[in-house]
């Protein structure tokens, strides 16, 4: 009941949204839905905290051998809970922005909610596929509608990138449904078939590909940061924070149990596509001028290690995947907030134009520090543990062979994160004010507030992350088993 | 029968309404309770309540699926009706005339559905098109109008001479028009039956314009008037789908085994030109001519398929395109301009009818949700299904996602750029019918159940 009541209120409210004329009204009631949804995640997680409460299923389309199945493992509610929490950060975050037509673009953001919470539910795979595309089309809209000047082409590159990418998936699971007894798209029969290693083979980039798009994975990245830069802000914060876990959910939940032979040999493949990512945009975000796109590479460095976690099928690494796609999350809203900040006060994202901010808003810079400190996974914030967990787990894999080229690579990463997210700090906040930010004022308690629900995060999670953690033991487990190679190998 | 006999009174009565009435109003009525006849004659056919009884075997035979199909091209000429009749004034004066020939060619598509001699097949593939080259010249002093009809008229009667000889060697190679007796499991290797055959094949692709077959498409779309345009591409389409399925699923099931290579290919040809060129399209109307063209691509996997799933699959597909193509005709037709550029702003001007195009749109485009997605689905499903041919669905995903290009660039300039209002407005009747067009694509696209239990399954 839960799971549905997730997804029902965002879409509902969200319908409702498009019929509200007065402003007030418009911001209140997506904000009151919002908040809602928080509530009501926070319930499934504390009060009903069995798997149960979090099922349900009804009949949907019979003829198509399809049912209307949802679930919640700790993936799954991690990151139900995680859309759950960001949703009010961002409306509050971006309160005062003024949109053309309000009522639309706040109705599409709560249908892109409704989207995503069923992408993280959805247990039969061409509701996992409805989804999918109900959390891509809002999201065209909003960025095609109230992006920045160039808004248009890069909106519809992006679109047409992902479109691509799930109609392939589409194709996959047309094929593998096929290949399950009574043709269903339920998920337990998904991973019982037991593909040949021939056909998985193929299978893995047609589900790849889709994944690897939205995460996005080097080299089908390149729809992100101009998308990241036109894109309204509040459309990028839903795109960086919640929109690419849906790519790392899909290889967890959809990629790594369902073709595990595939995903064993292919994992080197992926894994080095993943850290020439992670070096590529690095270096890329190291030459940038502006904030946002220094902030969408950054994500592009953070993903790949995401990515070659996951490739390594080792339970630390699981784990700290898990762990750090809500961190990555957190932190990302984060710099969002802070960039979109300093957009409005200012005006503009270039680098070269600010400097000196923490003079005339220190309580600003304060927030930075800490969430620039999270972004390199400095211990005591929430990125560290799931790095440090990632990084562990890449060494021990027992699937590559690569473990400490790999590592040794990725770790470039972080070094180079380090300086780019430090450089962006002394740029902006640090040295003299110029012309421009010498009129600067700190920012309101509203918006101090939102930000220190943010690092109050960082800091609870970097401290203290055993409650995730344990959280995730069974599901990291459970991904393990169904992707268990070598006994699958034996047994083919 | 039913269907058959009273399309064919239908289409005699509206000749003599024009006589009778002065003004176009009772016409126009006329017409649409005529279609509501016709649609209850159907569907009490179909529950076993025969009007006529005249014996039909050896030539044609009315089974459930195409009493369902029959109902389903009904129902969009209904949807037509009420959509577009209104354009069909500006067209010319003979108002009247012009239902009596949508009629007659209505029962023309319920022959070339039902048939099992070849003879029948041969008629009501004529009776289909005399009336569209008629209609397509309707405007008779637009010079355009008059060049498609003729075009059309020459391509096609071309088309007619070849299905003609291809009927005869086929008749020379089995003694037999009743595709039902045919024996061709001993005829495989003759060569008077494949060049039957493939003078079948090619006829019938040349009416449903499948490529390379597909060059009268473009320049009749934009030549005719576009509420014939609407009406061509949409039921007179799909119902010779419905007969070409028909034709060989039943008659050539053995040989097609052989020749479904070549029907992937032909399908692939398809929706690559179909795609490519609607791609570089500046008018709306070419575009969805060229759209209609990828469109039969997708609907020849049912061919390359060829089972279960495909043979209803093309069922939804036909009420899916139908629907969302009306829908999109019913609006171009009353745009002063026909180019993307046209629609720029539409969303700003009339905010209601541009989400209705949107939605036509993203279903065309195969968008989950929409009734599109779920003919998509299935053609893709009855592809995977029949074994093989994988390249032909990674292929067809590929192209389904170009035509997201253009699809989209309509949404694109309803909604994200600026322009003057060149829509000419609509009754609030019409857009009721748009709006429930809307309803209806979403529906079928997320309960398909609700509308095929009860008509069909």
């Amino acid at each position: 009941m839960i799971a549905l009541l997730l997804i029902l209120v965002p879409l509902v409210s969200g319908l409702v949204t498009f019929c509200i004329k007065r402003e007030e009204q418009v911001r209140t009631w997506s904000l009151l839905s919002a908040i809602i949804t928080f509530i009501i995640a926070i319930l499934g997680v504390a009060v009903y905290s069995t798997p149960d409460s979090w099922t349900f299923k009804a009949q949907w389309m019979g003829l198509l051998n399809s049912s209307f199945s949802l679930g919640g493992d700790g993936m799954g509610i991690m990151l139900c809970m995680l859309t759950a929490l960001s949703y009010p950060v961002i409306f509050l975050s971006t309160w005062t922005t003024a949109y053309k037509k309000i009522n639309n673009f706040f109705g599409l953001m709560l249908l892109a909610q409704a989207g995503m919470m069923g992408v993280f539910l959805a247990m039969d795979a061409l509701l996992f596929y409805f989804f999918w595309e109900l959390a891509l089309i809002p999201v065209y809209f909003i960025c095609s509608q109230w992006g920045g000047e160039k808004r248009i082409a890069v909106t519809f590159k992006f679109f047409i990138y992902t479109f691509i990418g799930s109609l392939l998936m589409l194709v996959g699971i047309l094929y593998i449904s096929s290949k399950t007894a009574g043709n269903s798209f339920d998920i337990t029969a998904f991973y019982n078939t037991g593909l040949a290693p021939k056909e998985q083979g193929w299978l893995f980039w047609l589900f790849f590909v889709a994944f690897a798009v939205k995460m996005p994975v080097f080299p089908f990245h390149t729809w992100q940061p101009d998308t990241y830069q036109q894109a309204p802000i509040a459309g990028t914060m839903v795109l960086s924070a919640l929109m690419v876990k849906m790519g790392v959910m899909g290889l967890l939940r959809w990629l790594l149990p369902v073709l595990p032979v595939a995903s064993y040999s292919w994992g080197d493949t992926v894994s080095t596509m993943a850290v020439t990512g992670i070096v590529y945009a690095s270096l890329i975000a190291l030459r940038q001028n502006d904030m946002k796109r220094l902030v969408a590479y950054s994500s592009i460095a953070h993903i790949g290690l995401m990515c070659l976690a996951v490739f390594a099928e080792d339970k630390s690494a699981l784990q700290g995947t898990l762990i750090q796609m809500f961190s990555h999350g957190i932190n990302i809203l984060g710099m969002w907030m802070i960039v979109a900040v300093i957009e409005r006060k200012f005006g503009t994202t270039k680098m070269s134009d600010l400097g000196g901010i923490a003079q005339k808003a220190p309580a600003l810079a304060f927030f930075f520090v800490i969430i620039a400190f999270a972004n390199i996974a400095l211990p005591l914030t929430n990125a560290f543990i799931g790095e440090f967990m990632m990084f562990n787990g890449i060494l021990s894999s027992g699937v590559t062979q690569y473990g400490i080229p790999l590592m040794a690579t990725a770790g470039l990463g972080i070094i180079l994160g380090a300086v780019y997210t430090l450089n962006m700090g002394r740029r902006v906040f640090f040295g003299n004010t110029n012309a421009l930010t010498e009129k600067g004022t700190d920012i309101t308690f509203h918006e101090k507030a939102v930000l220190a629900i943010i690092v109050g995060a960082i800091l609870i999670i970097g401290v203290y992350p055993q409650p995730l953690l344990h959280s995730f033991d069974q599901i990291s487990q459970s991904i393990l088993k169904h992707s268990d190679v070598l006994y699958l190998l034996k047994k083919h | 029968m039913n269907a058959v006999i009273i399309s064919g009174l239908l289409g005699v009565v509206m000749m003599f309404t024009s006589f009778l009435s002065k003004t176009k109003a009772p016409v126009r009525v006329l017409a649409i309770a005529g279609a509501i006849l016709l649609l209850i004659a159907n569907v009490l056919e179909s529950k076993g309540v025969h009007f006529f009884s005249i014996n039909t075997s050896g030539f044609m035979a009315f089974n459930s699926y195409s009493l369902f199909f029959n109902s389903i091209a009904i129902f969009a000429t209904l949807v037509f009706f009420l959509i577009s009749s209104k354009d069909m004034q500006k067209v010319g004066d003979h108002y009247a005339e012009y239902f009596a020939l949508l009629f007659f060619i209505l029962s023309g598509i319920f022959l070339v559905t039902s048939f099992t001699s070849l003879l029948i097949l041969f008629i009501g593939i004529e009776i289909i098109s005399i009336p569209l080259y008629i209609l397509t010249g309707s405007a008779k002093k637009d010079l355009k109008s008059n060049e498609a009809a003729l075009k059309y008229f020459l391509m096609g009667s071309f088309s007619t001479g070849i299905m003609l000889m291809g009927i005869a060697l086929i008749y020379g190679a089995t003694g037999t028009f009743d595709i039902e007796k045919m024996n061709l499991a001993q005829l495989m290797k003759s060569h008077l039956l494949t060049a039957g055959m493939l003078m079948l094949l090619f006829s019938m692709c040349f009416k449903v314009s499948i490529a390379p077959f597909h060059f009268w498409t473009p320049d009749v779309y934009d030549g005719a008037p576009n509420v014939f345009t609407s009406f061509m591409a949409t039921i007179v389409k799909v119902g010779i789908f419905i007969g070409f399925i028909h034709l060989f699923y039943t008659a050539f099931n053995q040989l097609t085994l052989q020749w479904k290579v070549w029907m992937a290919v032909l399908a692939a040809l398809t929706l690559f030109i179909g795609n490519i060129t609607a791609v570089f399209q500046q008018s709306v109307k070419r575009m969805l001519a060229y759209s209609s063209i990828s469109q039969a691509g997708f609907m020849l996997f049912a061919l390359v398929a060829m089972n279960e799933t495909s043979y209803e699959g093309l069922l939804i597909y036909s009420l899916a395109y139908c629907l969302a193509t009306i829908g999109v005709f019913g609006v171009v037709s009353k745009m002063t301009d026909y180019s993307f550029d046209g629609f720029n702003g539409l969303a700003k001007h009339h905010p209601l009818v541009a989400l209705c195009v949107t939605i036509y749109m993203l279903s065309l485009a195969g968008i989950p949700m929409t009734a599109g997605f779920l003919a998509k689905f299935y053609m893709l499903k009855a592809v995977i299904q029949s074994g093989g041919y994988l390249w032909l669905v990674i292929f067809g995903v590929l192209m389904a996602a170009v035509s997201a290009y253009y699809y989209f660039r309509v949404i694109q300039a309803m909604y994200f750029k600026d322009g003057p209002d060149n829509f000419t407005g609509i009754s609030s009747f019409e857009k009721g019918v748009l709006i429930a067009i809307c309803i209806l694509v979403v529906l079928i696209g997320l309960f398909p159940n609700i509308v095929f239990s009860y008509l069909y399954f």
